[in-house]
């Protein structure tokens, strides 16, 4: 390979890193389990935790008292804001490949939401819930 | 002689179009990035540095929602609107908004209260309603007074 094709390459490669952040549903998992072990020795992520806090009322925002509000319960369609009608592209990876494919975005809307339906920051432990349930059910 | 008639025309014409060709309006990646993720990215121009500012300090309650952004990037969008923005205090309004600015109200003043609520337009933050082409930089508006005097006999 010569040096301009290697170039080449390379820009291509560092132009699709652009584009697909890196991160995988499965990756993101598996970097909050990582943070959550280090507090919970023996951690082990649970879909099932992941569905209860999805559809837990928390009892802090009159308007959007649970996760669902707004993303419905069914995460293969889309949801809807309930406050600006905004509609919001379906949860589930399988019918929306966007989904969970950048940890930037993703930290900043659980920043976002957590605070807003939670009232307060998600621990990594919640948020590798969280994740599990969405991909693969609980 | 309607060969010139035609010329004249034609240079007529591409006068008129060069008349109303829109300068670009300044954009940033960032902007259009985070605040169109919920809504139309809109324009710097529509409101001074002073009210810019108030509005991206309170992004945790922005009208009804969380809307924080990590220090950086509000930082840059800041500057970004700040740069572009308008000075004085018809650009200015105390409720953060955009649509509570003078400006805007001397400009809408036509549009009937009703106009704002029905299901085409849903609130004044949906500028695309009636200013279709507004994301290409093009305010003027499709849907006149007529239109909604029409429209909201039914």
């Amino acid at each position: 390979m010569s040096a301009k094709k290697l170039c080449c390459a390379l820009l291509l490669l560092a132009g699709m890193n652009q584009v697909f952040a890196g991160d995988t549903p499965d990756s993101l998992v598996a970097g909050y389990v990582a943070e959550a072990s280090a507090t919970t020795p023996g951690f082990t992520v649970s879909g099932q935790r992941g569905k209860s806090f999805f559809l837990k009322e928390w009892g802090v925002s009159d308007k959007m008292p649970t996760c669902n509000a707004c993303h419905g319960k069914n995460l293969k369609i889309e949801g809807k804001h309930v406050v600006t009608d905004k509609i919001i592209k379906p949860m589930d990876p399988s019918v929306n490949p966007e989904r969970f494919s950048s940890s930037t975005k993703v930290e900043k809307w659980f920043k976002r939401n957590c605070k807003e339906v939670a009232g307060r920051e998600c621990t990594p432990a919640e948020k590798a819930d969280f994740i599990q349930f969405i991909t693969h059910g609980g | 002689m309607n060969f010139l008639v035609a010329l004249m025309l034609m240079v007529g014409c591409e006068l008129a179009q060069a008349e109303v060709t829109i300068p670009p309006e300044p954009t940033n990646k960032k902007w259009k990035e985070e605040c169109a993720s919920c809504h139309m990215a809109f324009p710097p121009k529509f409101m001074s540095a002073k009210a810019w500012q108030r509005l991206m300090l309170g992004l945790e309650h922005h009208f009804g929602t969380n809307a924080a952004l990590d220090p950086d990037d509000n930082k840059e969008i800041l500057d970004f609107l700040q740069s572009n923005a308008t000075e004085g205090t018809e650009f200015f309004a105390l409720n953060h908004r955009i649509s509570g600015t003078r400006y805007f109200k001397n400009n809408h003043s036509k549009v009937p209260n009703e106009a704002w609520t029905i299901e085409l337009v849903k609130s004044r933050a949906n500028c695309t309603a009636c200013h279709i082409a507004a994301e290409k930089g093009n305010w003027k508006p499709v849907l006149d007074d007529s239109f909604f005097t029409g429209h909201l006999k039914y």
